[in-house]
């Protein structure tokens, strides 16, 4: 399972540059000269210290956002607009608060022009998949946080997306629960054969994931290092934390990345002073 | 919903039971909630008592005030002059007398169902106007950047004014007066909806582009959804408004309706007639209230039970 080699190139950013203008005029740059691969059914996090420009990479892949400079390639295509076949799971909860679990899955296959009826049949063995049966008719405000990220999870997959981008998922769940979903979306990957891009700040949750850790400078972010995590799947992240190989690799990636974070920490007091 | 129906829904949870305690716990959560059942009937029936009570005393003390202190059939020697200020035993029979034999200009259901006319009309067509501007505008930025400062200085103007206008246009009949209705409630929902549309969470408009929405899709699914509530809580004031184009229209002219029972009351300096008149328009405005609460409530079923239980 871990070896990869030879597959097609899933998600190819080469040279990409992007700056945000402020409405007022001025100009920040997210990212700098960022070349990154992932091939296909690769699980890839990404780490970095926060306002590294993380999301913004996730950003360009979906093709929300346009890079300023270089080049974003999906399956070879070059992304103009959204890319097709993609799923992006939001930091923030992104299902819609007015409608019910049943009518928030089934939302993508009815964007897509699938009958109500079939749409509520697939949106129900989906559900069902990540744990929420039973749960149809709630509102978004009457689940707990795990269960509005099992209902994310479940609207993202239903599209069946080849592509799947996950911005720290998973930062406002307490420890348990965490354990709990990052087990589960293991095992819905697993199946899916999608390829994975994980954002996330923290370092245990990628290496614990991913089959392959790139760490992303203090900002303007570029590709610092990149890390092949050598851990055998299936995983259970609750327990692989407590193989030597997992401490070995933590403390490797941490060396690299621990300059960075204090750069970012360093002009963060900056700012502040200023 | 209860609050309980709001807390339950958590991760699968593994339930104890314990059979020897099973049914002394049934029996205290029975005795709990009935003596909570019974406080909160003890303080609904001491508010339905207090707020009785304030209106008592409120039209006893103005009853009172124009029978003391009077010389003789000196109206303005009282401690309340009700040539001026009325008397709500003489509001009271006001409002008999309308009832009985009808009021200058017809019977008296007749001036209600003519400016309630009005005034639904005026706010029906007001409301969609205004929700059509404001989706647009607040979805087209060049649109709203032209025509902004256009609006903001139309907002800014007294459109009662506009009621004058209207006569002149329109006649004395129907039209003028919806339409000063209609001028007044579009403002207000235009506002809110344009706010809605801007306010949309950005995550969410993303979430639905990537789900695979086109533009008309992203409109029915998610900008107008949560453009919703603030729309609907535009409708509370937008009914008020509307209400009051439809009097303040018939002011300069009008054949019937419940404004013009007020001006003819003003006319022949009655007092007690012109405070009948609002005491209807009261009840009035209360009745639909209560409706574009219960409208409110249907179309923003899925929003927390907290905020929509902000009422009075």
């Amino acid at each position: 399972m871990t070896s990869r080699g030879g597959r097609d190139v899933a998600i190819e950013l080469a040279g990409v540059t992007k700056r945000f203008v402020s409405p007022s005029g001025a100009s920040f740059t997210a990212l700098r000269d960022l070349d990154m691969r992932v091939v296909e059914g690769e699980f890839c996090a990404v780490v970095g210290p926060s306002g590294c420009g993380k999301s913004t990479t996730l950003a360009l892949i979906s093709g929300l956002e346009p890079p300023s400079l270089g080049t974003v390639r999906v399956y070879g295509e070059l992304v103009t607009g959204v890319t097709p076949r993609v799923g992006y799971v939001f930091q923030r909860d992104a299902v819609f608060p007015w409608k019910n679990v049943i009518d928030n899955v089934a939302i993508g296959p009815r964007f897509h022009g699938l009958a109500g009826h079939d749409a509520n049949g697939l949106a129900r063995t989906w559900i069902q998949r990540v744990g929420l049966a039973g749960f149809e008719h709630y509102y978004p405000h009457q689940l707990s946080g795990g269960m509005r990220k099992r209902l994310a999870l479940a609207q993202t997959l239903i599209n069946e997306p080849r592509i799947l981008l996950m911005d720290e998922p998973f930062s406002a769940l307490d420890v348990q629960t965490r354990a709990l979903m990052e087990n589960e979306l293991l095992d819905l990957w697993g199946a899916s054969g999608a390829s994975v891009v994980f954002v996330t700040h923290d370092l245990e949750e990628a290496i614990a994931l991913a089959d392959r850790v790139v760490v992303i400078t203090a900002g303007p972010g570029t590709v610092k290092s990149t890390y092949k995590v050598d851990l055998p799947r299936p995983r259970n992240v609750a327990e692989i934390r407590f193989q030597p190989r997992f401490v070995q690799l933590y403390e490797e990636i941490w060396n690299d990345l621990k300059d960075e974070v204090l750069v970012s920490y360093e002009r963060s007091k900056q700012r502040v002073a200023s | 919903m209860s609050v309980r129906s709001n807390a339950s829904p958590r991760e699968p949870v593994t339930h104890v039971t314990a059979p020897a305690f099973a049914t002394d716990g049934i029996a205290d959560a029975f005795d709990y909630d009935s003596a909570r059942k019974r406080a909160r009937d003890r303080r609904r029936l001491l508010v339905i008592f207090l707020r009785v009570a304030l209106a008592v005393i409120i039209v006893s003390v103005w009853e009172a005030g124009t029978r003391i202190g009077c010389y003789g059939n000196d109206t303005a020697t009282c401690v309340i002059d009700k040539f001026f200020f009325g008397q709500p035993s003489g509001i009271w029979d006001q409002l008999v007398r309308w009832v009985q034999n009808g009021t200058a200009q017809g019977p008296l259901w007749e001036q209600i169902t003519v400016t309630l006319e009005e005034t639904i009309l005026g706010f029906a067509i007001g409301v969609v106007l205004g929700v059509i501007f404001g989706v647009a505008l607040g979805r087209n930025r060049l649109l709203s950047d032209v025509a902004g400062p256009y609006i903001k200085a139309m907002n800014a103007m007294p459109r009662v004014v506009l009621g004058s206008i209207f006569t002149i246009a329109l006649g004395l009949e129907m039209p003028s007066k919806v339409a000063l209705a209609v001028v007044l409630v579009f403002f207000v929902v235009f506002f809110n909806a344009f706010q809605g549309v801007r306010e949309v969470d950005r995550d969410l408009l993303a979430n639905a582009r990537i789900l695979g929405a086109n533009a008309g899709q992203l409109n029915r699914h998610v900008i107008l959804p949560s453009a919703l509530s603030w729309i609907t809580a535009s409708l509370h004031t937008s009914f008020g408004f509307a209400l009051v184009g439809a009097i303040v229209g018939e002011y300069p002219g009008a054949r019937k309706g419940v404004g013009l029972m007020i001006a003819t009351a003003q006319g022949t300096f009655n007092a007690n007639g012109v405070y009948a008149a609002m005491l209807i328009l009261a009840i009035l405005a209360i009745v639909a209230e209560t409706g574009v609460t219960r409208l409110e409530n249907r179309l923003i079923r899925w929003r927390p039970n907290a905020i929509t239980d902000v009422t009075i």
